[in-house]
């Protein structure tokens, strides 16, 4: 299988593609590692007029800290994200997540601005990214704008991003002392995408209470959802093994999964408080170091 | 603008195996088909249509990569290896061996990209656990030897290159 036909022009930098953008209209799209876009070209499932090669763009591939925030570029791949020094030391949950990925070979391509402005509702990254409350930045020929997590994953395959824009850059805020993160995942044992998966971002004081914690749930939506009644669980709370089971059990509270003839929708959910609790222990045991 | 010139051939330099070419492609062609067809390293193989099976992976600027969901243009100004780029003359790369000695192969089809993920695995972890080769080989299917056979050919493989 191969895509249709379309015309192909390369990027030399995020000014130049908004201008390919604005030229080209609705009928092109973005490549940048094309793990998404590709494989959905080969089945005819998309057939753009025109790919406008963002892989082409020396740079957005910085991973740096500035001032509170650890900032990623857009095309960094999922490999460089797994496996960065700076990554792994302040948001484990994000090198746990994007570790997870596919398999070598996609995380040898894939991006993280792809994979999120993609907006898979079976994808990893939007899940960690919305425990460990990143934003992103977005580019037009307007000028930069910021875009909060949790106001960015709309729907299906959908994001608060116009059509004249690029992402261009993910920050994450780099987590006090006493933070810990982490990702666990239930992958479909064929296609690897999440069946439910669970990041947890928890702040805890030395005497083991919880500060804080923002847990995010993959699977159970439209996009990742915010486990608000575990949250708030463990607001306050020793985090104990109990205290933080009896909040995983609230992780699927309010939600309504499809069922798929792998995973009916009870189980979705069930399963969801099993991967909260993963992740929640996780976060905590790194927290705790 | 007509139909074909929007669609216009694009001018690509790979080099591949250590040897860069020149060519003209679709903005379409697969990095896999390009490799088969334009160069004729058939070694490359493609075995699903849905990027999961990594018959088709080669080393592109030295990652393992599935060759089938990368567009030959993508490819421009990169270095590519194929397995036809492993052996060195007559002598086998030890993971080529590894797979003689060890018996990692049944009908052949997978063993290329088994072959190059496994190589790109030894390149950066040469003494791997079994686990960590089987995780390495999430992205490579294979339908006949029920695995054992590849990860053993790929440990005998690197004990050798641990040996020198």
């Amino acid at each position: 299988m191969f895509p249709a036909s379309f015309g192909y022009v390369a990027a030399r930098s995020v000014d130049e593609a908004l201008e390919l953008m604005s030229k080209h209209g609705e009928e092109a799209k973005l490549l940048a590692g094309g793990h998404s876009l590709i494989p959905a070209m080969k089945l005819r499932l998309t057939s753009p007029r025109t790919l406008i090669d963002l892989g082409t763009i020396p740079g957005l591939r910085d991973i740096r800290t500035d001032g509170g925030n650890l900032i990623i570029g857009a095309l960094n791949v999922h490999a460089d994200v797994a496996s960065s020094d700076l990554v792994r030391k302040h948001l484990a949950g994000l090198a746990d997540a994007a570790s997870m990925i596919g398999d070598v070979q996609v995380r040898n391509r894939g991006t993280i601005g792809g994979s999120v402005a993609h907006a898979d509702p079976a994808a990893d990254l939007p899940v960690i990214l919305t425990a460990l409350n990143a934003s992103f930045v977005v580019k037009s020929m307007q000028g930069s704008r910021v875009v909060a997590v949790d106001d960015f994953f709309t729907d299906f395959f959908t994001t608060a991003m116009n059509a004249n824009e690029i992402l261009t850059e993910i920050r994450v805020p780099l987590p006090p002392a006493g933070c810990g993160t982490a990702y666990a995942k239930l992958p479909h044992p064929a296609s690897g995408y999440v069946v439910v998966s669970a990041g947890a971002l928890i702040m805890r004081q030395a005497s083991g209470t919880c500060v804080s914690a923002r847990v995010a749930i993959g699977g159970l939506g439209s996009g990742p959802i915010r486990a608000i009644p575990t949250e708030m669980e463990l607001q306050g709370k020793p985090l104990t093994s109990q205290v933080i089971a009896a909040a995983a059990t609230k992780a699927a509270e309010e939600t309504d999964p499809d069922g798929d003839p792998y995973a009916s929708a009870d189980y979705k959910r069930h399963m969801a408080t099993v991967y909260a609790r993963k992740a929640i222990e996780a976060a905590v045991e790194r927290a705790a170091r | 603008m007509t139909a074909e010139a929007e669609y216009a051939a694009v001018p690509i330099s790979v080099t591949v195996n250590g040897v860069k070419h020149d060519a003209m492609v679709e903005p379409r062609m697969l990095l896999v088909y390009f490799l088969r067809e334009q160069l004729a390293l058939t070694g490359t193989h493609v075995g699903c249509d849905t990027s999961q099976c990594g018959a088709c992976t080669v080393h592109m600027n030295g990652r393992a990569v599935k060759s089938c969901t990368i567009l030959a243009v993508q490819a421009n100004g990169a270095e590519v290896k194929t397995i036809e780029g492993l052996a060195n003359g007559d002598n086998f790369h030890p993971v080529q061996e590894g797979f003689r000695e060890k018996h990692g192969l049944q009908c052949g089809y997978c063993t290329p990209g088994m072959i190059m993920t496994a190589v790109h695995l030894l390149e950066t972890n040469p003494n791997p656990t079994d686990d960590e080769i089987k995780h390495a080989l999430e992205g490579n299917l294979c339908r006949c030897t029920g695995y054992i056979n590849i990860v053993e050919s790929i440990k005998w493989a690197a004990d050798k290159m641990r040996k020198g």
